[in-house]
């Protein structure tokens, strides 16, 4: 038998984050009751018209820079007829003929040679949503999505592994968070993935029929449904079967995909240029002052903490996964003048810290400054390691300020020089035959000597620094 | 005041006297209303009226005059509007079945403008089917018809709105024109019809035939009433991303409308003089043909520069207009689906079945016509070679009329090929109908102003058309105001003469 490579393209739906819808002024906020969130326009009453939120071009602009996209100079929208109840004008308003990027690139992760590219990036409205009623045959229809801004990005068949498909799109969701234009959560369908897939021999050039995939709620539905697909169509093609060119719906339970409709019951969508809407003018200057608003992006994040800070790579991946992370990150060095450290705290001691309070990455919140304030004052000797660590605990769960809880809590060394030598010569006064054996060349005892003067401050004291007077009192 | 001499005012003219007390907009909404008692049952210009509504406006009008303070210009003016214009809360037909009990949430932009202006809105007027159709017979509701001559059709799809002013059960209305819906009724009916510059007034709450070529505009009795109405409804509307500010037309220089040194070029295409295409032909009646080389007459005289030319891409206007409106039109109509308000067909089993039986019952014989060729020609089989050549076709158009524009001041040609048809006429052959446009789409394409105004010696109204570049609504105007001056003087000479042989 032949081996057998898989192709894969993706199209991408991103909800933006911006406040209000993109034809509308009504609020884009997740849940509420039915039907809470619409007006005339997201409700395609008769007589209403789309007003264009330029939250929305800014947002789509900003992704498609990210993604090293070409802008369309002149862009504008196109209507997509077909009818559906949960479409109540008839038509989406999205953008076919001119979409506001195309040609741009990813790599799949910031440490990866491998890359994606990004065939066209386009804006349009979100549907309502269905809402089936089995037991009274009823279906209702929640028109609050309605009007919802979008983002889809189509790429090129030139994913190959379940693997590679999974590592860009947790790229792309740590790219978009990192850009501020949406919040990515799978979940409430913030991101979603259709998986475009067909398979060929291993060698062969033309690319064989694909099927296009849906209902992927997340990436590890993605994962399961593209080791799926391959499979099926290899099995069709080793049988001597065709693949058909078809839109199948996968089924999370059951993990399966199944046939939803075939081309020739594919859908006539009529685009046309959306006359309700003006052409968006989008000149050199424009695309330049949007491109000044982006930040650093993670991939670029990636290369400094590697490259300046010599930060491992693998570390560097994860401390770039969530802009959280990279934020603490930066403002500890910055805090704290030490990388290497800085990266080490956050990935050994706030890792454990976050898993063991069952709190994502994402969701981190602690004041940017404090790991960096707790790190000085270890290296300051000021407070102990075990210290350090209890305080970053508590800056995570109780927004503890490091330098108020060590006085709250005791925790300071004690740093003052004439205060140790007097506990220390207190020591040496007490145990004369110890410092006597010491002396005599029993070296050990410098170690009882210094637990003993330890003990009387209750482990407060600067080890480094009880060490050194120590030491001059013996000689 | 008697009803014939509130009658014989314009709709500025009766603002004025009810400003001066001279009237009380009581009496003018009464007259109206018993002209409507009168005539309404035969003329049916009006899908639906609200008396109370109106008289308690006109109340309430009359005490802002007794308390006087700055009046706005419309006061106490009953105007009736085209029923695809939303007024809140009161019932929104389009003239369809699929509408037939809509009440809508909001109120056009323009329609506020008008109420805003202190016009008192008695009606909603009927209309050709969302506005498809040349004589108003296309409408759920039954035709109406022209109060000059009841037999006959008073064009469309403004026919209601059209009838309401002729038949003076309205001073002034407000039409829409894709088109030519404005302009052709006003030229049946003796009447002037303005089409203002493509966005200028905003089309939202105005129910979507052709959102590329859609415009208010309004249908009355004189110029001057067409040009303050314009000022009144138009300007740049934030619920239109495609609307636009443009300048103001100057009313007081229309009083004494000269064309004197104006430059006006006849199309050849639209003066009945060109041969007919691909075994269609355009048969220009006399009268009109008449009506026309009457005015080339009078503007020379004048001291206008009169001239034919060519302009060959006129010949494809309307294939151009009925591609791309029924493309935009397939397209509007879509929502109306059975599912969240209008018609639904009662006996639907399943979802297909709900939309096709609510749009083959809710939608009459030429809405089905528009959105089928609209389908047509946005399939993907179809799309290049209709779309796509219609919409460069009408680039083209554009850069003609820039042209064309660059050597003449305004263009004339007659709004209709022939007076108004009996009923039942026009209809039998879909085509004809679509052919007889030819004089009124090519603005509408290229979204330039265009003004029926009524001129020549019939009995029956003839309606002929200035057509300018975008933003030339004043030199339409003063053209159309010269003839509706020499037209005056004309019939003011003939009462004389009959005084004088009597």
């Amino acid at each position: 038998m032949h081996e057998f490579e898989t192709v894969v393209g993706l199209e991408v739906h991103v909800e933006l984050k911006t406040r209000s819808k993109i034809f509308c002024s009504c609020p884009t906020a997740f849940g509420g009751d039915p039907n809470a969130h619409i007006c005339e326009v997201c409700a395609g009453l008769p007589g209403a018209l789309p007003r264009l939120n330029k939250k929305v071009v800014e947002y789509a602009v900003r992704t498609a820079l990210a993604l090293n996209c070409e802008i369309t100079e002149k862009t504008r929208f196109d209507r997509k007829n077909y009818f559906y109840p949960d479409l109540p004008k008839g038509y989406q308003i999205s953008q076919l003929y001119a979409p506001v990027g195309r040609n741009g690139s990813m790599k799949i992760d910031p440490s990866s040679e491998k890359v994606i590219r990004i065939h066209e990036l386009h804006m349009e409205d979100d549907a309502g949503k269905l809402i089936h009623d089995g037991e009274r045959n009823l279906t209702r229809i929640d028109f609050s999505r309605c009007g919802v801004p979008l983002l889809e990005i189509v790429t090129e068949p030139d994913f190959r592994t379940a693997d590679e498909v999974t590592a860009f799109l947790t790229t792309l969701r740590t790219m978009l968070k990192a850009i501020g234009v949406s919040d990515c959560k799978m979940q409430e369908g913030s991101l979603r993935a259709d998986v475009n897939l067909s398979v060929r021999p291993v060698g062969e050039k033309k690319l064989g029929t694909r099927t296009e995939m849906k209902n992927l709620s997340s990436f590890r539905a993605v994962s399961k449904a593209i080791e799926y697909e391959s499979l099926r169509q290899w099995n069709v093609l080793s049988e001597g079967g065709e693949v058909h060119q078809e839109t199948r719906r996968w089924d999370e339970e059951k993990e399966a995909s199944f046939s939803m409709r075939k081309k020739e019951e594919a859908a006539e969508y009529k685009y046309f240029p959306e006359p309700d809407l003006p052409v968006i003018y989008l000149p050199d200057d424009v695309v330049e002052a949007f491109r000044k608003t982006l930040p650093e992006l993670p991939a670029s994040k990636f290369q400094r903490y590697v490259e300046e800070w010599k930060i491992p790579a693998y570390d560097a991946g994860i401390l770039t996964s969530e802009k959280a992370l990279s934020d603490l990150f930066e403002r500890t060095v910055e805090v704290c003048g030490d990388a290497k450290e800085a990266s080490n705290w956050i990935m050994g001691e706030l890792m454990k810290l976050l898993n063991e309070n069952g709190i994502l990455s994402e969701d981190l919140s602690i004041r940017g400054a404090s790991l960096g304030e707790i790190i000085c004052l270890i290296k300051d000797g000021r407070i102990s390691r075990a210290s350090g660590k209890e305080i970053l605990k508590a800056a995570l769960l109780e927004n503890a300020i490091p330098e108020e809880y060590a006085d709250e809590k005791g925790l300071w060394l004690i740093t003052d020089r004439a205060e140790l030598e007097e506990i220390l010569k207190k020591v040496i006064e007490e145990n004369p035959k110890a410092v006597g054996e010491y002396r005599d060349g029993k070296t050990k005892n410098f170690q009882f000597l210094l637990g003993q003067a330890m003990r009387a401050t209750k482990g407060k004291a600067d080890p480094g620094l009880l060490t050194e007077i120590l030491r001059a009192l013996l000689v | 005041m008697k009803r014939e001499e509130i009658f014989s005012f314009s709709a500025f003219e009766l603002a004025r006297k009810i400003r001066e007390k001279q009237i009380r907009a009581q009496e003018a909404v009464e007259a109206v209303f018993q002209n409507i008692d009168e005539h309404e049952s035969n003329i049916h210009a009006y899908i639906s009226l609200d008396r109370e509504a109106a008289m308690n406006e006109a109340r309430h009008c009359d005490e802002l005059v007794q308390k006087g303070g700055e009046l706005p210009p419309l006061l106490g003016v009953p105007m009736a509007v085209k029923d695809n214009l939303l007024l809140k809360g009161r019932k929104a037909t389009c003239g369809s079945r699929m509408l037939e009990n809509y009440i809508p949430p909001f109120t056009a932009t323009c329609v506020q403008k008008l109420q805003d202006a202190g016009a008192i809105l008695i009606g909603k007027t009927n209309m050709d089917e969302f506005g498809m159709g040349i004589s108003t017979e296309h409408s759920f509701f039954g035709p109406t018809r022209n109060p000059l001559d009841p037999a006959r059709v008073p064009g469309g799809s403004s026919g209601g709105s059209a009838a309401s002013v002729s038949g003076n059960m309205a001073f002034a209305a407000l039409g829409t024109d894709t088109g030519g819906s404005v302009r052709q009724p006003a030229a049946y009916c003796g009447l002037v019809g303005l089409r203002p510059t493509y966005g200028t007034v905003s089309r939202h709450g105005l129910v979507a035939f052709a959102s590329s070529m859609d415009i208010a505009g309004p249908l009355t009795r004189g110029t001057r009433d067409a040009a303050g109405i314009c000022n009144i409804v138009t300007g740049a509307d934030p619920k239109d991303q495609t609307s636009i500010s443009g300048p103001k037309i100057d009313i007081s220089s229309l009083e004494q409308a000269t064309v004197k040194g104006m430059r006006i070029g006849i199309p050849r295409e639209l003066s009945g003089e060109s041969e007919s295409r691909d075994g269609f032909s355009l048969a220009v009646s006399e009268e009109v043909k008449a009506s026309l080389e009457d005015a080339v007459r009078i503007l020379e005289e004048e001291g206008a520069q009169v001239e034919f030319f060519d302009m060959p891409i006129l010949s494809y206007a309307v294939e151009m207009y009925y591609i791309l409106s029924s493309a935009e039109a397939s397209s509007n109509l879509s929502r109306f689906d059975g599912i969240r308000y209008g018609y639904r067909d009662p006996d639907a089993k399943d979802l297909a079945s709900l939309y096709t039986g609510t749009r083959s019952t809710g939608f009459g014989l030429e809405v089905k016509r528009r959105i089928l060729m609209g389908n047509y020609v946005l399939s993907t089989e179809h799309f290049d070679d209709c779309y796509r050549r219609a919409e460069s076709a009408r680039k083209k158009l554009c850069r003609s009329f820039d042209e064309a524009f660059s050597r003449y001041d305004v263009l004339l040609s007659p709004t209709a090929p022939q007076v108004a048809p009996l009923l039942g006429e026009s209809g039998k052959d879909a085509l004809q109908n679509y052919i007889s446009d030819l004089f009124t789409v090519p603005a509408s394409l290229a979204g330039i102003p265009a003004v029926s105004v009524p001129f020549g010696k019939t009995s029956l109204p003839v309606g002929l058309q200035f057509t300018g570049p975008r933003f030339g609504e004043q030199a339409i105007l003063t053209a159309a105001r010269f003839l509706e001056i020499h037209q005056e003087e004309r019939k003011e000479k003939e009462a004389k003469g009959g005084t004088e042989n009597a």
